[in-house]
């Protein structure tokens, strides 16, 4: 590193303590808080400095390796200088096929910067991430963390204006920032209209009143005299309504949510209610839409769920992708805190004490696992915990947590309001209520549609406007693709299920890049924790990239079958699990597309001797025909 | 009292709270492992001692024994699924076994050795991971790092030093040190440090003692590791 250029900008000891100074105290100086107090300190040092590594490690009272461990392992934190401006093209596969890359390239040659790296003077870098939520109005990237979305040539000529001007982002029009909710089919929860706190009033109605003077006079949270009908009254209504999570799982939200009531809780710890708003699954962004036009809902349904487990604590996590909802979350819970929905004594109910505190992530698809999610809550490496112990005993801080997706809990409140067997008697027998699709790709309206558990991906296709469609990526590069045959079957938990993405890919697409593309996005978002999938999602990606290069073989379907059974057999977490499935699900539906890309010997290596040269014609700066061999060497020659 | 459970046909006796591999270990049944330590909470991520539980795939150094399991282990295909698992962790790294110090004492290379892998399989990664040369008795060669964690693990719990941790994620996972510069030398490593003792492959060598021991007389090249490691 030079000192001399001014590429980087080392800022002074004192400017990091009086940054840091604040963040700390903000955080209560607590260790637990480290990621946010990392991602704070960025957001105003636009790196992390080796000055802020030494000052929180003496701060926190924590070695700085761990401190480096954990900056090292977030996408969004850097231990080395970054441009002032950080742009972060999406690159999901829609976003691929939105023209994503052109665009990118307009903005590296317009602004001189190579991607992946930080242009010379230090203003800006330029590179790409996973998908950050905007598939219905791609393309998009985030610049220092803030959502640009509905990206053209215009707008991209129009942004690197702004970045060569040195304009401050806070000064940039306001107009580009502005995120659509697209919500084009509501049902049950989009058109709910429940007022704040209706749901909650709904509970303690529904309690008896001598449950509620008991549950008073002994403790609101610790539940009655054996008889009375206390908080987990609520319980009663969640298992009748048959909520099943919708994160993707689909575990019973009610025997969760007992389990975790059921729980010893540690000595000076309390209960944890934790939403999980890690909404990473490529080409899913229902949870944004729900957060940003229905966040009472989510909140109200935490709070449900605290009094029913007897909850004292809050989180929600927030993927860092979304920190453009920041500053309107707390707001609407300064707004319920305000309202007595919040904080002590909710509903005047002495001991009804709940709060909530919002945690951002920053860039990591994994946390989106609960037990990572909790780590990355502690302020630790997101890491999938060994388990069980399981968060409803041993979650956050070792106490007994709940973990719901943000639509769980804007579920739980609606049944909490308007019963269980309400609830019940929407969707199928297996899948009770409504889903929302996050649709995006080859439709005429992409968007979020909510639909009774039970409709066919058909009835969805003809719903948004898709024609010639080929592919349904269902569920996300975790999820199912289905081809034509298929579109006859539903989505539910004992059909297809979905955590909510539903990606449209019609006729003119090449499926073998869409698996492809997600096998980047595994390898990418790997925690690497386990061997199996550390490595493995690296080998599989490169497995693709040999036949994207024309290299493959039959040898290599072998191969790729193979790593799909380690992956299954011997991965630590759902990651790995599911890493496989888009390449076998494409493999088995669209094999030609495979096909094309085999050469007729039973094997072929993967080296490339003129691929090989590429670095050497990258520092010569040539790429003319004499810089590149003959394509097939040997029959060149005379 | 229903007490044992079945590891490959035979009845291991278990006490209440003992992990497969614990169990096993300690009736002399050997259970492929790199990132298990008996002296260390067990971290489960190098995934060789995976057993079948049930019928299941478990990792034995972090599942509870319970009556009445029937565990397979030494069986052609986990031992096979083992094998891939370790030319994975040999194309991950820059493993050289002829020039390394640590070559007949390294589990890694006796593990491969006891499973039978005879080539990598996979296409080398080449990382490029210089080395640590700063300390004046130790060096850290960062190229044959497993991430078994043992240092890491071995500094926290027992040295209280933090000495060693892992950085990064997923393939660009790595193993760091506690120092400003991010050497060695600039750590309050001590040569007496446990972290120091424990690395399974040649991370961690202490400097001006090579090939003390020849090759051919160290502990692997005298029995194969089944037969040789910790009981």
């Amino acid at each position: 590193m030079s000192e001399s250029g001014n590429n980087y900008r080392e800022p002074r000891p004192a400017r990091v303590a009086a940054v840091l100074s604040l963040i700390l105290d903000k955080w209560r100086r607590d260790p637990t808080a480290l990621l946010q107090i990392l991602r704070e300190a960025q957001e105003a040092l636009d790196w992390i400095p080796p000055a802020a590594v030494e000052q929180l490690a003496q701060a926190l009272s924590l070695p700085r390796s761990k401190i480096e461990g954990v900056a090292g392992f977030y996408s969004f934190l850097y231990t080395r200088p970054q441009g002032r401006y950080r742009v972060l093209f999406a690159d999901n596969i829609i976003e691929r096929m939105q023209g994503s890359a052109a665009l990118m390239e307009r903005m590296c040659r317009s602004l001189w910067v190579e991607a992946g790296k930080v242009s010379e003077d230090g203003l800006v870098s330029v590179g790409t991430t996973s998908c950050i939520g905007m598939g219905d109005q791609g393309p998009a990237l985030l610049v220092n963390n803030r959502v640009i979305p509905r990206l053209d040539e215009a707008r991209i000529d129009q942004l690197c204006e702004l970045i060569r001007g040195e304009v401050p982002l806070a000064d940039w029009p306001a107009e580009l920032f502005v995120v659509a909710d697209n919500v084009r089919r509501g049902d049950i929860l989009l058109d709910a209209g429940l007022q704040p706190g209706d749901a909650l009033k709904a509970v303690r109605d529904r309690i008896q009143p001598t449950g509620l003077d008991a549950s008073n006079s002994r403790s609101w949270r610790e539940g009655l005299p054996q008889g009375l009908a206390g908080p987990a009254v609520v319980i009663d209504e969640l298992r009748r309504s048959g909520l099943r999570g919708r994160g993707g799982a689909g575990f019973s939200t009610a025997l969760k949510w007992d389990a975790c009531r059921n729980a010893p809780v540690p000595v000076g710890g309390c209960r944890v209610v934790v939403c999980n708003a890690d909404e990473g699954e490529p080409g899913t962004f229902k949870d944004r839409v729900l957060l940003n036009s229905h966040a009472d809902l989510v909140f109200e349904g935490m709070t449900v769920a605290a009094m029913a487990v007897g909850a004292r604590r809050g989180f929600l996590y927030l993927r860092g992708e979304y920190r453009h909802l920041l500053e309107t979350l707390e707001a609407v819970l300064v707004r319920r805190r305000e309202a007595g929905l919040l904080g002590e004594g909710i509903l005047g109910i002495a001991g009804a004490d709940f709060d909530i505190e919002i945690h951002l992530g920053a860039g990591a698809y994994v946390c989106g696992e609960e037990s990572a999610l909790i780590e990355s809550l502690e302020g630790k490496r997101g890491t999938p915990r060994n388990r069980p112990p399981f968060p409803v005993t041993n979650g956050y801080l070792d106490q007994p947590t709940v973990v719901d997706n943000v639509e769980t809990f804007a579920c739980s409140a609606l049944i909490a309001q308007r019963g269980g067997d309400w609830f019940a008697a929407i969707g199928t027998e297996k899948s009770t209520g409504t889903k929302l699709l996050s649709i995006s790709g080859d439709v005429a309206a992409p968007g979020v549609y909510e639909f009774p558990f039970g409709v066919t991906i058909g009835e969805v296709l003809l719903a948004c406007g898709a024609s010639g469609t080929q592919a349904v990526q269902v569920g996300g590069p975790s999820g199912t693709c289905v081809n034509v045959a298929e579109f006859g079957r539903r989505i539910a938990f004992e059909d297809v299920p979905s955590a909510g993405a539903f990606m449209v890919f019609d006729a003119t697409r090449d499926m073998f890049e869409v698996a492809r593309n997600f096998t980047h996005f595994f390898a990418h978002e790997s925690c690497g924790f386990c061997t199996p999938c550390r490595v493995g999602t690296s080998l599989l990606k490169n497995l693709m990239d040999k036949l994207a290069n024309g290299h493959g073989s039959p040898y290599d379907f072998a191969e790729i079958e193979h790593m799909n059974h380690i992956l299954q057999q011997m991965s630590h977490c759902g990651l790995g699990h599911s890493a496989c499935n888009p390449v076998l699900d494409t493999i088995a539906r669209f094999r030609p597309a495979y096909e094309r890309r085999l050469s007729n010997a039973a094997f072929e290596p993967a080296f490339d001797l003129d691929r090989a040269l590429a670095p050497a014609r990258q520092m010569t700066g040539r790429d003319d025909e004499g810089a590149h061999l003959p394509v097939h060497f040997e029959e060149a020659q005379p | 009292m229903n007490t044992t459970f079945s590891l490959d046909g035979k009845e291991i006796p278990f006490r209440e709270g003992q992990t497969i591999i614990q169990a096993a270990q300690a009736d002399g049944k050997w259970i492929p492992h790199l990132c298990y330590h008996p002296e260390f909470k067990p971290h489960g991520s190098c995934k060789l001692c995976t057993v079948k539980v049930n019928g299941r795939h478990m990792a034995s150094c972090t599942t509870q024994a319970a009556a009445g399991q029937v565990v397979e282990s030494d069986t052609e295909e986990l031992n096979a699924e083992r094998r891939t698992l370790l030319q994975m962790l040999f194309v991950e790294g820059n493993h050289f076994c002829p020039s390394c110090e640590k070559s007949g004492n390294c589990k890694l290379q006796a593990t491969a050795y006891e499973l039978g892998m005879m080539t990598p399989h996979f296409d080398h990664f080449y990382p490029s991971r210089p080395v640590d040369a700063s300390h004046p008795e130790v060096l850290l060669d960062f190229n044959r790092c497993i991430l078994c964690s043992l240092c890491v693990r071995a500094s926290r719990d027992v040295d209280k030093k933090f000495v060693f941790a892992l950085s990064g994620r997923g393939i660009g996972t790595k193993l760091i040190v506690n120092s400003p510069t991010g050497q060695l030398a600039d750590t309050n490593v001590g040569l007496d440090d446990k972290a120091l003792q424990v690395c399974p492959v040649g991370v961690i060598l202490r400097k001006r003692r090579g090939f003390a021991v020849p090759i051919g007389e160290r502990t692997f090249d005298k029995a194969p590791i089944s037969q040789t490691e910790e009981a």
